[in-house]
C-alpha cells in the first residue's frame, strides 16, 4: 500500500465520511491538524502563522485554509527575510499571498542588521539563519503576538521531538524544556500570562515523507526549487551548496552545473541541494521514499544541521 | 496510510531502547550515519552485536545530563502502518509521564526481564494502561536469549502476570504475550527460529493486522462546538457553521439533535470538510456542521444525539492523576478544561489515593502530591456535559489547570 493520503485518511475513523458531492480524501493528520488550528483561532487574541515559503509552511496554509473555509484564514502570514532567500521562494510566497487575500507581514533581518541588533557573520560558513531570531522577537512584540504557528515536525531532530504541540515561551522567547505543560489527549492549554506566547506546531506528528504524499494529493502548488533543475552548484563538507551572491564560496571551490533539487528549502547559505532527476511531484515522492527505505542518512535536513554544527565550530576558531 | 500510536515505558536496563532500536533496524527506518556510528561504537565497546540503545542515544544522552525525560516521540513506518512509539521512562517518579503518553495511544507494550519476571514497575505499567482503558496491550518477554529461550520461563511470567490481571478494572482490555530478544532480533519484527513452541505473532506483525475495531471501543457521538464559523462574505452571507471534532460516533445530515447547556432542538443540515459536502462524518473527523434552525452556539457548548444525552451537572467524581510540585487540597480551585469547554472548579473531597501497582488504596489522605493517584470529588461553576470514562475516553477526560502559573497540573478520569 502507497502511503498517500487517501490511505492516511482511516486512522481513528471508523469510515470515511460518504462523500456527498465529490471525492476528497481526508487523513487522520490532517484532522488533527485542522482541530490544532481551530483551537488557536479559539484560544488566543493575536495568532499569526510564520511563514518562510517552504514545502511545510504552505502546507499550514493549506490546512487553515481548510480549517475556517469558507472563512478566511483569520489571522496573518509573517515572513522574517533574511533577504538571502531564493528568488523563487519571495515570487511564489507573493503569488500565493496574492490568490489567497491573504494579509503578509514581512520583517527584514537586513532592518535589524541595520539597527545594531544583530551583527552578519563573515566568512566560509557565513549564514543568516541564526539571526533571524532576534528580527522575530522584534516582530512578535510590536505586533503582540500571542501565538506563533510554525511548520516544524517532531520527526526532524532528537530535541523537536519532546516538543509540545502547545508550546509555551517566555518574554525572551525561551524554550524551558524541563517544565513543559503535560498534553493530555487532544486537549491543548494555551492559558498564557500577559508578555508569554505561544508556539503551535499543527503539523507535530507529521513526518516528511507524509508531507510530500500530501502536497502530492491535494496537489499544493510549490516553489519550483523543490523539483530538479539545472543550477550551477558547488561541493563543500560533501552538501551541495548554491553558487551565488549570498553564499561564500572559496577560490578553489569549483563551480559545477548539475541536476539538483532541495528537500528543504531555508535561506540559501543555509540550505542544501541534493542531486536529483526528479522533475514533478510524483517524482520526488518516490525518491523521497525509496531514500527512506534504503536511506534516511541521506536526509538533507540532517546533514544540514551537522553542517551547522560543523559552522559553529568553524567560527570559534577564527 | 493508518498511523498507530504505540505507549512504551521502561527503564534504561529491561532492553527498551534495544527493543525500539531493533524495531527501527529492523524495519529499515535506521539513517546510514546512524547505522556506522552504532556499528563503530559497539565494536569499542567490545561487543560481536550490534547495540541498538544507541539508535535513541539522545535519550541517553539526556539520562547522563540528568535533564528530565518526558515523552519522547519515535516514528516510523512499514508499507501498512505509519507508528508513532511514545516512550517514557517507568519509574514512579514519572507516573505523570507514562499517563501523559498513554493518554494519545491506541497500543501499548509492557516489557517484562525475562530474568526477573513479572517486578513493582510491571503492575505500575500495566495499571496505567488499564486506568487509561488502552484497548490493546502486548506483554513483551524479552532477553529470551538469556534463559535459553526456555518456553518454562515464559509460561511462568505469563501466569505471574494473569494472575494481575484479575485484578484489573478494564477486564475487556485484550493482552497478547509475545516472547521477545530485542538484542537477537527474535520475535521482534521477524518470527524467531530459536523458539518453535511460540506459535504468534512477532511483536510488529502483531501491530500490522491490529483493525481499528481492535484499538478503538465505539460510543455514542458527541460534537463539541470548537469554534464557530461566520464569514459574512457576500457569497456565504447567511451561514452559520459549528466547527468541532466529532467524538465516539458518527453524525449524518438530517439527524436530529440537541444543543447543551440549552437544550434547544435542531436537525444536522449540512457536513463540511473543507469545501465538501459529506452524508456522514466519522469519529474523529474534523468537520463543520449547519443546523436546519438558527439557534445561537457558542465553544464548549455540544450537540449530542436526541436520543442519548451525557450527564450535565455541576459536580463529578473522578480519578486524577495528578502532576504538579503544588498539592492539591480539598478546597483547592482549579480550571477544569473538559475537552473545549472550561469552568471552574473547586475540590470537594479527597476520597483515597489508589496505589498504582495494585498493593491497595490509602484512605487517610489531606493532599495529593506529584505522581498521585486518587479519587476526587469537583464542585464546578457551572455545569459540563460529560460521561464517565469508561463509557467514553474522551467526553470523559479532563485536564487541570492551575489559576495562577496557568500549567496543566492535573488529568482526571470522570467515574
Amino acid at each position: 500500500m502507497e502511503q498517500n493520503t487517501e490511505s492516511n485518511a482511516i486512522m481513528e475513523m471508523e469510515t470515511a465520511p460518504t462523500l456527498l458531492e465529490t471525492t476528497g480524501p481526508i487523513s487522520a493528520l490532517e484532522n488533527e491538524s485542522i482541530y490544532i488550528f481551530r483551537e488557536v483561532a479559539a484560544q488566543f487574541e493575536r495568532p499569526v502563522l510564520l511563514f518562510s515559503g517552504g514545502k511545510d509552511s504552505i502546507t499550514l496554509v493549506r490546512l487553515a485554509q481548510k480549517a475556517f473555509w469558507p472563512a478566511k484564514i483569520p489571522f496573518p502570514l509573517m515572513h522574517i527575510d533574511t533577504g538571502h532567500n531564493f528568488p523563487e521562494t519571495i515570487a511564489f510566497r507573493d503569488k500565493l499571498v496574492a490568490n489567497l487575500g491573504l494579509e503578509l507581514i514581512v520583517r527584514n533581518v537586513q532592518d535589524s542588521i541595520d539597527a545594531g541588533k544583530v551583527k552578519e557573520e563573515s566568512g566560509k560558513y557565513s549564514s543568516r539563519n541564526a539571526l533571524q531570531t532576534t528580527t522575530l522577537l522584534d516582530a512578535i512584540e510590536e505586533f503582540k503576538f500571542d501565538a506563533c504557528i510554525g511548520g516544524a515536525r517532531r520527526d526532524e531532530e532528537k530535541a523537536r521531538a519532546k516538543e509540545r504541540i502547545f508550546s509555551v515561551r517566555d518574554d525572551f522567547g525561551q524554550w524551558d524544556e524541563r517544565n513543559q505543560r503535560p498534553e493530555l489527549f487532544d486537549m491543548l492549554n494555551g492559558q498564557i500570562e500577559l508578555g508569554q506566547n505561544v508556539r503551535v506546531f499543527p503539523i507535530s506528528n507529521w513526518t516528511e515523507l507524509d508531507v510530500w504524499s500530501y502536497i502530492q494529493a491535494e496537489e499544493i502548488a510549490i516553489p519550483s526549487i523543490y523539483f530538479a533543475h539545472k543550477r550551477k552548484v558547488f561541493l563543500r563538507d560533501g552538501l551541495i551548496w548554491s553558487h551565488s551572491e549570498h553564499v561564500y564560496q572559496e577560490e578553489d571551490e569549483e563551480v559545477l552545473e548539475r541536476m539538483v533539487r532541495f528537500r528543504t528549502v531555508g535561506d540559501m547559505s543555509c540550505t542544501a541541494a541534493v542531486f536529483s532527476e526528479a522533475t514533478d511531484i510524483d517524482g520526488v515522492v518516490d525518491e523521497i521514499r525509496n531514500s527512506t527505505i534504503s536511506e534516511r542518512g541521506a536526509r538533507i535536513d540532517d546533514k544540514r544541521s551537522e553542517a551547522a554544527m560543523e559552522k559553529r565550530k568553524q567560527q570559534g576558531y577564527f | 496510510m493508518e498511523v498507530l500510536k504505540i505507549a512504551t515505558a521502561g527503564s534504561v536496563d529491561d532492553g527498551k531502547s534495544t527493543l525500539i532500536g531493533r524495531m527501527l533496524y529492523d524495519t529499515k527506518s535506521l539513517t546510514t550515519d546512524k547505522l556506522e556510528a552504532i556499528s563503530k561504537t559497539s565494536k569499542q565497546k567490545g561487543y560481536d552485536y550490534l547495540d541498538f540503545s544507541l539508535a535513541t542515544d539522545g535519550l541517553v544522552a539526556e539520562r547522563e545530563q540528568g535533564i528530565t525525560i518526558d515523552v519522547a516521540h519515535i516514528y516510523f513506518s512499514t508499507a501498512k502502518k505509519s507508528y508513532i512509539i511514545a516512550d517514557t521512562p517507568g519509574h514512579v517518579e514519572y507516573t505523570r509521564n507514562m499517563v501523559t503518553g498513554a493518554s494519545t495511544s491506541q497500543a501499548a507494550i509492557i516489557l517484562i526481564d525475562a530474568r526477573k519476571g513479572v517486578i513493582e514497575q510491571t503492575h505500575r505499567h500495566f495499571f496505567i494502561n488499564n486506568l487509561l482503558r488502552i484497548k490493546d496491550v502486548v506483554v513483551a518477554i524479552n532477553k529470551m536469549d538469556l534463559v535459553a529461550y526456555s518456553e518454562e520461563t515464559y509460561n511462568a511470567i505469563k501466569s505471574d502476570f494473569e494472575a494481575l490481571m484479575a485484578k484489573r478494572d478494564y477486564q475487556e482490555q485484550r493482552i497478547t504475550f509475545i516472547p521477545v530478544s530485542a538484542l537477537k532480533g527474535d520475535n521482534v519484527v521477524h518470527r524467531s527460529d530459536n523458539m518453535p513452541w511460540y506459535q504468534g505473532n512477532a511483536l510488529l506483525e502483531h501491530f500490522e493486522v491490529l483493525d481499528r475495531k481492535d484499538i478503538y471501543n465505539v460510543g455514542t457521538p458527541r460534537f463539541p462546538v470548537q469554534y464557530v464559523i461566520r464569514p459574512k462574505t457576500e457569497e456565504h452571507h447567511d451561514f452559520r457553521g459549528f466547527a468541532g471534532k466529532v467524538y465516539g460516533g458518527e453524525l449524518s445530515v438530517g439527524d436530529k439533535v440537541v444543543a447543551l447547556p440549552s437544550r434547544t432542538r435542531s436537525t444536522i443540515k449540512e457536513i463540511y470538510a473543507y469545501d465538501k459536502k459529506y452524508k456522514t462524518a466519522a469519529r474523529r473527523s474534523s468537520v463543520t456542521i449547519t443546523l436546519e434552525d438558527e439557534i445561537n452556539l457558542s465553544r464548549g457548548d455540544m450537540l449530542v444525539k436526541e436520543d442519548d444525552l451525557p450527564t450535565v451537572d455541576k459536580q463529578f467524581t473522578a480519578t486524577v492523576s495528578w502532576m504538579d510540585a503544588q498539592q492539591l487540597r480539598p478546597g483547592s480551585k482549579y480550571v477544569v478544561q473538559h475537552g473545549v469547554n472550561k469552568a471552574l472548579a473547586k475540590v470537594d473531597a479527597v476520597h483515597h489515593k489508589i496505589r498504582p501497582d495494585y498493593s491497595g488504596i490509602d484512605e487517610d489522605v489531606d493532599g495529593l502530591t506529584m505522581n498521585d493517584i486518587a479519587q476526587v470529588s469537583f464542585k464546578l461553576n457551572k455545569p459540563i456535559f460529560y460521561d464517565a470514562f469508561k463509557e467514553h475516553r474522551t467526553n470523559g477526560s479532563f485536564i487541570l489547570i492551575d489559576t495562577q502559573s496557568n500549567n496543566t497540573v492535573g488529568a482526571g478520569f470522570i467515574v
